[in-house]
């Protein structure tokens, strides 16, 4: 059934990304006129597909595959108190709470900032890769992958906010204070930048391929 | 240019998945049901009863929840009598003298500016949806929603603050202020809000016989 399901692209019709109203692509192509087709119910851009979405999310990736280093290896946090300096990485806080005996909340912390970043990053890398490929392959598995991305995303702003707390609350002058350290920055900017890669990234592109091939079927 | 709507000769209700772009029919929706692409399983329309009451109803809670929840303290903590207590707009002003200006203009964005964008721009769109005047003027309002939506992270934002007051529990003792009560709320009622919004009513010609 699938194999010979038509795409809105191949009836030469695109759908707008805000109202979902279906437009005819002009016969000079969508490329000749990109950015200036609106939606003729809710006056938004209206493109086939998401403009530039493979190196978009590329560059994306790339840029947070780079801050990932300096977001786990780098403090993000720095208490000093009457027994002395502690500085923490986003590790040590997740042993911390396991130490402490909260190991509910050290794997939730864990999955959140540990897993969530790193397991986004590698999804999006195979995402772009095999749409850049034009695989044909489990097209379903990967579109609920782009799903799952995008739904998880949001959670591993966890620790910035964990450290904005503890930042705010523990300023006990001449006991304890906590700084947050530089670290924060670079893993609050992995955050942003995989969210926006996945956001950039176009799933439709997972199933062109397909109606491609059973386009050229039939001619 | 508006690109040539396609409408006039095609069925009204062929709709195209916006994840795998298979074009097929938007099935009938009984009050409370919702359709999904055929193919890939996506989200496609939603039917809620009342939608347009339901959500105005939450969304107005949702507002003033939201002046409770930044106008008191989030959390207080106690320790040998002194007792430090912080509202999120003091958090973020703490982190940004501490010199962590992008990290303070994050967690402003995503749990005090955002949110509130949303609860306007959905109010934008719906109080003269009530009042029956559907009008193009609304679709840049409703663009916004969308957009801002993804950032709009006040769930994982008391989440955080559960983490670090675990953290702090041993320190000293932690007391829940007014604010944590009414994000917790916020939350409930902008999720419900969400799922009570049903979009199309935004696009639909208003007939003179289709009114409530």
């Amino acid at each position: 059934m699938s194999t010979h399901a038509l795409t809105a692209r191949a009836a030469g019709l695109m759908s707008c990304h805000v109202c979902g109203q279906l437009a005819r692509v002009p016969a000079a192509g969508p490329t000749a006129t990109q950015g200036m087709l609106r939606c003729p119910r809710c006056n938004a851009p209206m493109r086939l597909r998401k403009p530039a979405s493979l190196s978009a999310t590329w560059a994306l990736v790339l840029a947070s595959i780079i801050l990932f280093v300096p977001a786990n290896l780098l403090p993000v946090m720095t208490t000093t108190s009457l027994l002395g300096t502690q500085q923490d990485t986003i590790m040590s806080g997740v042993i911390f709470l396991w130490q402490s005996g909260s190991w509910p909340l050290a794997a939730v912390v864990f999955f959140a900032s540990v897993m969530v970043p790193l397991l986004k990053i590698i999804a999006l890398v195979h995402l772009t890769l095999s749409a850049q490929r034009r695989s044909m392959l489990n097209p379903l598995a990967r579109t609920r992958l782009y799903r799952m991305v995008e739904f998880v995303g949001r959670w591993s702003m966890l620790d910035i906010y964990v450290i904005t707390m503890l930042v705010a609350l523990v300023d006990f002058r001449g006991l304890a204070t906590i700084d947050a350290g530089p670290g924060a920055i670079a893993f609050g900017a992995v955050v942003v930048l995989t969210m926006f890669a996945a956001m950039s990234f176009d799933p439709r592109l997972i199933w062109d391929p397909l109606a491609d091939r059973s386009t050229s079927d039939h001619d | 240019m508006l690109a040539p709507d396609a409408h006039p000769v095609l069925p009204s209700d062929l709709v195209a998945c916006q994840e795998c772009d298979l074009l097929q029919t938007e099935p009938q929706l009984a009050p409370g049901q919702t359709a999904s692409c055929v193919r890939c399983g996506a989200f496609l329309a939603r039917n809620p009863p009342d939608s347009i009451d339901r959500t105005l109803a939450l969304t107005l809670t949702a507002a003033v929840l939201y002046v409770i929840a930044n106008v008191h303290p989030l959390v207080g903590l106690e320790t040998q009598g002194r007792l430090v207590a912080v509202t999120l707009f003091e958090a973020v002003r703490v982190l940004w003298q501490d010199g962590m200006m992008p990290v303070a203009a994050l967690v402003f964005g995503t749990a005090l500016l955002f949110p509130l964008l949303e609860l306007v721009m959905i109010l934008l769109v719906l109080v003269p949806l009530r009042l029956g005047r559907v009008s193009p003027r609304l679709a840049p309002f409703f663009r916004l929603v969308r957009s801002v939506k993804p950032w709009g992270m006040v769930d994982v934002f008391l989440l955080g603050m559960l983490v670090s007051l675990v953290k702090l529990s041993h320190l000293a003792s932690v007391i829940l202020g007014t604010a944590f009560w009414a994000m917790a709320g916020l939350i409930l009622a902008l999720t419900f809000a969400g799922r009570a919004f049903d979009t199309r009513l935004l696009w639909q010609q208003p007939l003179p016989d289709d009114r409530s």
